[in-house]
């Protein structure tokens, strides 16, 4: 759908700068900006653990309110460069990189910039639902907590407004001091995505949000996912190319750490430019 | 099946009772001498509970009295000494679980503190009585909280390391996922998950004290008369215990099994809370 606009990478960069959106654009890609801008730039960016060189030379852009999928087999890296976008690697000792990902123009891989701040700002799902050992009403409130100082009534509309964005309201609203632990693994996930709206991030990481999920828990979380992208800017890594094709509008291929495809999805599915993504994408390996 | 399977079986069928017999027959007598110490401990102990007990002071021979000085005692220095070596336990195993994990410094103090966790209690106690009632120049009640409160540490520090290693890194990624400082994330989801545990080794760790005789015979030692002051020496059951079993004086025997019965049901008590925390941990999951 959004071939008109773009058909490589290069020639989104470009386009970047454009300032406003015309008519025919606007109706051609729904309600969504047709104004692209790049939220996150990953330049030249090389990631190693301890000796192990991870991640080689990658660029890429993440577009402003966009899905990007990274795809590839496993042990390509991909959660490594969502990894990246956070800096969860800091956590781990012998774990650096080296490059530039630029946030809104700054760079967040400089010693200086503060991580936890960084982190309110680029939001992260995991692969297996994380909830806090406390009430579905505190797992929500926690992250907000962190960096602001609300009355409680206004708490309990945040929570509200995360728990209805993820379609969780209907299920729990009878239940908020309940346990987080006690739901079911598709209502912890979207739990975990309630929790990091909540502190309204601007870009959200999603790693594998799906794979520990039944198929209806997975088609609610990527519709989810769609809803989500008219504020968020999306970065999903994935094992279902299905999902790729369905949930993203751009898409990575990466391969023993490098990136070998970047494109829109539907050129990436349709038309790819190198074989080692068309045999991917078509099964051939991985 | 031919012959050579059916005496290959019928082998094991017998090997597989001769074990059970065995097994059973280890674990009845275990269980015989618990009961027994318990029947005993009832019979002897249960008979001198009068509420003389808890409301008069211990006597000279020959005339009536309690354990009351004895049983508080006992309460202030079991507290005082949890107090002092639980948060220290807990700190410790908070920085070899979270913050050191894998370093010289972490190892080093796993060693040292494994080393402690099976010193005998004794030891302790004449540690204690070089570093604080030598120079103090008198027996005190704080000297006797000082060596409960080594002899709590590491029990606290082992559980507050172990359970703190099974609560997954995931859920700390999690937490600073969402901007949360490093502090908060240990305080608000690492303690919380691992809460049951903490509170079971602390509760063991108790335990583990209340029975102690050793490390306060060389420390806070004994006093006959009700007491408060944390710098004289201060009455405690199991000393008391120790000094009228062994006097030839009827009355003060009587006492000694009320004061180990006294003992028995609160360790006892103390383990069973700690065994219904654990289970509902193990519930939650």
């Amino acid at each position: 759908m959004n071939e008109m606009q773009t058909t490589t990478a290069n020639a989104m960069t470009a386009m970047k700068e454009r300032p406003t959106l015309d008519l025919a654009d606007a109706m051609s890609s729904g309600n969504r900006p047709a104004q692209l801008r790049e939220k996150v730039s990953v330049r030249n960016l090389n990631f190693y653990y301890g000796q192990h060189h991870a991640l080689k030379s990658i660029s890429l852009p993440l577009h402003d309110r966009m899905v990007t999928a990274f795809i590839g087999p496993s042990g390509c890296g991909k959660s490594t460069l969502l990894r990246t976008l956070n800096r969860m690697y800091d956590l781990y000792p012998g774990q650096r990189a080296e490059g530039e990902v630029l946030l809104d123009g700054q760079n967040i891989l400089d010693p200086k910039f503060d991580l936890n701040l960084l982190r309110a700002r680029v939001g992260m799902v995991f692969q297996k639902p994380t909830p806090f050992p406390m009430s579905i009403y505190d797992n929500i409130a926690f992250g907000i907590r962190l960096y602001e100082k609300i009355p409680k009534s206004e708490m309990s509309d945040r929570v509200e407004d995360a728990l209805k964005r993820t379609a969780l309201w209907d299920e729990v609203k009878n239940k908020l001091n309940a346990s987080g632990l006690g739901l079911s693994g598709g209502q912890q996930q979207r739990l975990c995505i309630a929790r990091s709206i909540a502190v309204r991030p601007q870009v959200l990481l999603l790693d594998e949000p799906t794979s520990a999920l039944d198929p209806i828990s997975t088609a609610k979380i990527e519709e989810l996912i769609y809803q989500l992208k008219a504020d968020y800017t999306i970065a999903i890594v994935t094992h279902n190319m299905q999902q790729a094709a369905r949930a993203s509008d751009y898409s990575a291929f990466m391969y023993l750490g490098e990136l070998i495809e970047f494109g829109t999805t539907d050129q990436v599915f349709t038309k790819p430019r190198q074989s080692q993504t068309e045999d991917y994408i078509t099964g051939r390996f991985g | 099946m031919d012959t050579a399977m059916l005496t290959l079986y019928a082998r094991r069928k017998r090997a597989h009772k001769v074990a059970m017999v065995l097994s059973s027959i280890a674990a009845l007598s275990a269980l015989v001498a618990l009961t027994w110490i318990l029947a005993t401990l009832f019979v002897k102990g249960f008979g001198g509970l009068t509420t003389h007990v808890f409301t008069q002071m211990t006597p000279p021979p020959g005339s009536d009295g309690g354990l009351l000085n004895a049983i508080s005692g006992s309460l202030i220095q079991t507290i005082v000494g949890t107090l002092i070596g639980t948060p220290l336990g807990i700190l410790a195993g908070t920085y070899m679980a979270e913050y050191g994990r894998n370093t010289k410094l972490t190892t080093t103090v796993r060693f040292i503190n494994d080393v402690l966790l099976s010193a005998p209690s004794i030891v302790v106690g004449l540690f204690v009585y070089e570093i604080m009632v030598k120079p103090m120049g008198h027996f005190s009640a704080w000297a006797g909280c000082v060596a409960l409160a080594i002899l709590v540490m590491p029990v606290v520090v082992r559980t507050t390391e172990d359970m703190l290693l099974l609560v997954p890194d995931s859920l700390r990624e999690a937490a600073s996922a969402l901007g949360a400082p490093r502090w908060l994330v240990i305080q608000q989801v690492c303690y919380r998950a691992a809460r049951a545990g903490l509170i079971t080794g602390t509760i063991l760790a108790v335990a583990r004290i209340s029975g102690e005789t050793a490390p306060l015979l060389f420390t806070s030692l004994n006093n006959q008369f009700w007491s408060t002051n944390m710098n004289a020496p201060m009455a405690n059951l199991p000393v008391v215990i120790f000094q009228f079993a062994l006097s030839p004086y009827e009355d003060w025997q009587r006492l000694a099994w009320v004061g180990a019965l006294l003992i028995t049901l609160t360790v006892l008590a103390l383990n069973i809370i700690a065994r219904s925390l654990s289970s509902v941990k193990a519930s939650e999951r």
